[in-house]
């Protein structure tokens, strides 16, 4: 017992030519961890400016009036008919995705009695985590060939929209979670029943938690691709309205198709896609901070929660 | 719902009763109770289609989505399956056979002569670039995660917090873009016949560096992408970390990074475990960045850590359209068994990472 505490003082004053070498030690030690802490952020933010910069340099290069005013014609043109449909898909399949999403988010958050609700939050955190191809394949072989729909805007829209669900639903259950119990209670006191006190008060003082999940969800459908290529296909025509048998541009593919062609106008659609892509990522995490931060202050008219 | 509205009966025997009451009066109490008929089968229909079971028949469907995914993949699988067997995860080899051949019948399906399916390669691929990723990815998002959370000068923490956010919400497509332009490029020229000169002494990084597509490209990129991930992920968990076990940890005289090392990430271990599985799902899955920058070899097993490869997610992009060459249908159906393949592996991946963290419903990890 003795030697160990000795031999542990020994070691806690050793020094070598009067300095403390322990604290020396420690303060080494504390450098070299900061050090790397800080080289592994650099690494991040370097690459994360690098990106940034290449999409913004090479997209405000490639911008045009032309772009935004002409559809694409082979591998030049514009993009407009790919602007539209990245919007009617992305939107199509968010308005697909909130009914189911926002009703498990208040069955989940609410009801939270039997074996249901623990079963459809376990499949849908593990839904979260199925790769898109997986659902882009799934929408192709049953709503493109056996239902037959082909390429299409109601299959782009219901593969986005099951990619979206499971993230609608997450968000909306915690959001909901965050309204105290006490004001749930109270409104089932005065009798309101439970599609009152659900859409009424909860949804209701939650809406700022279940908009950013809903911003959310669309700017991942905004930037999803894989699961697009076979279910909406690709046009060079603007959407004429049709849901089924009628292929839809977007602007992913126009990043991934036209960057590997050899012609500077096709790489110039990849570019302006690209920064079309990334301005509107930018611009719904901003409102989405927005909708937090204010709580609803600036866009809802000042309701508190 | 109204529950004091007359019915029908009532409010006419009421008309009657109050005999002072005008006859417009009346009609106008009738019509009011004429109303419970709807009401009554509204309320009927509201009793079986409470607001609970829609509810829980909407919500159903998230779930019952991921059964139809598994269900459908498998039942137009299945003639694949039976032809292919097991063999199918170990056998190198993915050939359509002779396109213009007329079909012959092998085991009771029809495919063409001399094709065969066997995806180890896409195996292969798919993992080592996986297990690249995630070994650079670990150290790199702890590290980041750290400073964020605790190193970087506080007035900068949440502007650097929202940054990390915004690379992980940038598609894959224009990390694909990004790599496509700009990685390729440099590493082909630069770095990798460097590294194959200089590091020839090591396995896998000898021999011909290549063009710049290949394994440890793809490789690279998903680090990239899947470091944002565990770094908001473990920034958070740290930041939620109660304040008074940092203030002990000084107290003790701990240093800093003392006390982030030995106090703060201990805490929260089950959070960095379950955050690196997730991320580790996500690699696996990762389509169209892998499908821009690895080459997309057919049949090869990478030779070195420069070699092109495939994985199953690009793989099932890349060939979709020459599978459909086949009119026996029998490559779309074993392209519709790798997609089988990755679903699995990933719920399996997910499924464990959630019982892992002990399925604590609070607790925020992100995917994406």
């Amino acid at each position: 017992m003795s030697a160990t505490s000795t031999t542990c003082r020994v070691k806690d004053r050793g020094s070598l030519l009067g300095i403390n070498t322990r604290l020396l030690r420690r303060r080494m030690f504390d450098i070299l961890g900061w050090g790397f802490c800080s080289l592994a952020f650099l690494l991040l933010g370097s690459a994360m400016v690098s990106i940034f910069l290449t999409v913004l340099i090479r997209g405000i290069g490639a911008l045009s009036l032309q772009v935004v005013t002409h559809v694409t014609s082979g591998t030049s043109g514009g993009l407009l008919n790919a602007i539209e449909g990245t919007l009617v898909l992305a939107v199509g399949g968010v308005l697909l995705a909130v009914p189911p999403g926002l009703a498990a988010g208040i069955y989940l958050s609410m009801f939270d009695t039997g074996a249901l609700a623990p079963t459809i939050r376990f499949l849908s955190d593990v839904l979260v985590g199925v790769p898109s191809i997986v659902i882009g394949y799934f929408g192709y072989i049953t709503m493109v060939v056996s239902l037959g729909w082909q390429f299409s805007a109601a299959a782009g829209s219901l593969a986005l929209a099951i990619i979206c669900m499971p993230y609608i639903c997450r968000t909306s259950e915690m959001a909901i979670n965050q309204v105290p119990r006490g004001v749930r209670e109270s409104a089932y006191a005065l009798g309101a029943g439970d599609g009152r006190v659900a859409m009424g008060i909860c949804v209701r003082m939650a809406l700022p938690g279940i908009i950013t999940g809903i911003l959310l969800a669309l700017a991942i459908s905004v930037g999803e691709t894989a699961p697009l290529l076979y279910t909406a296909g690709w046009s060079n025509y603007m959407w004429n309205g049709h849901l089924i048998r009628e292929p839809i541009g977007y602007l992913t593919y126009a990043i991934w198709a036209f960057i590997t062609e050899p012609f500077s106008s096709a790489h110039a659609l990849a570019y302006a896609a690209a920064l079309f892509i990334i301005l509107f990522i930018l611009a719904i995490s901003m409102l989405s901070r927005m909708v937090i931060a204010g709580r609803g202050n600036v866009i809802f008219g000042g309701k508190k929660v | 719902m109204d529950r004091t509205r007359p019915n029908i009966c009532e409010s006419l025997a009421g008309s009657m009763r109050a005999g002072k009451r005008p006859f417009s009066a009346a009609v106008a109490h009738w019509i009011k109770g004429a109303w419970s008929v709807p009401s009554t089968l509204a309320r009927f229909v509201g009793g079986v289609f409470n607001f609970r079971r829609i509810t829980a028949m909407l919500g159903s469907l998230v779930a019952a989505s991921l059964a139809a995914i598994v269900l459908f993949l498998t039942v137009y699988a299945w003639p694949a399956l039976r032809l292919n067997g097991l063999v199918f995860l170990v056998h190198n080899g993915w050939n359509l056979g002779s396109l213009y051949g007329n079909p012959v019948t092998v085991g009771g399906q029809q495919i063409l002569p001399g094709a065969q399916y066997g995806i180890l390669f896409l195996i292969v691929g798919t993992l080592l670039s996986t297990l690249i990723a995630i070994s650079i990815a670990v150290p790199v998002g702890v590290g980041a995660a750290v400073f964020l959370a605790e190193g970087a000068p506080p007035y900068l923490r949440q502007w650097l917090s929202f940054f990390v956010e915004l690379l992980a919400a940038i598609p894959s497509v224009v990390y694909g873009l990004w790599g496509y332009v700009v990685m390729i490029p440099y590493l082909g020229h630069h770095l990798f016949p460097f590294l194959s000169k200089w590091l020839a002494f090591m396995p896998f990084f000898a021999g011909p560096s290549g063009s710049g597509y290949g394994l440890l490209t793809a490789g690279l990129v998903l680090t990239l992408m899947i470091v944002p991930l565990i770094t908001a992920t473990l920034r958070d968990a740290l930041v939620s970390q109660p304040a008074k076990l940092r203030e002990g940890a000084m107290a003790l005289g701990a240093t800093r990074f003392e006390t982030v090392r030995k106090v703060l990430l201990p805490g929260v271990g089950r959070v960095f475990v379950g955050s690196t599985i997730l991320a580790t799902g996500r690699a696996l899955g990762e389509t169209m960045a892998v499908l821009m920058v690895s080459g997309n070899a057919l049949n090869y097993l990478p030779g070195n850590i420069y070699s092109p490869i495939s994985t199953m997610a690009s793989f099932i992009v890349s060939q979709l359209d020459s599978s459909l060459q086949d009119p026996t249908g029998m490559a779309v159906r074993s392209l519709a068994e790798v997609a089988l393949v990755l679903c699995l592996l990933s719920i399996f991946i997910n499924a464990m990472a959630r019982v892992l963290l002990h399925y604590d419903g609070k607790l925020n990890v992100r995917t994406k």
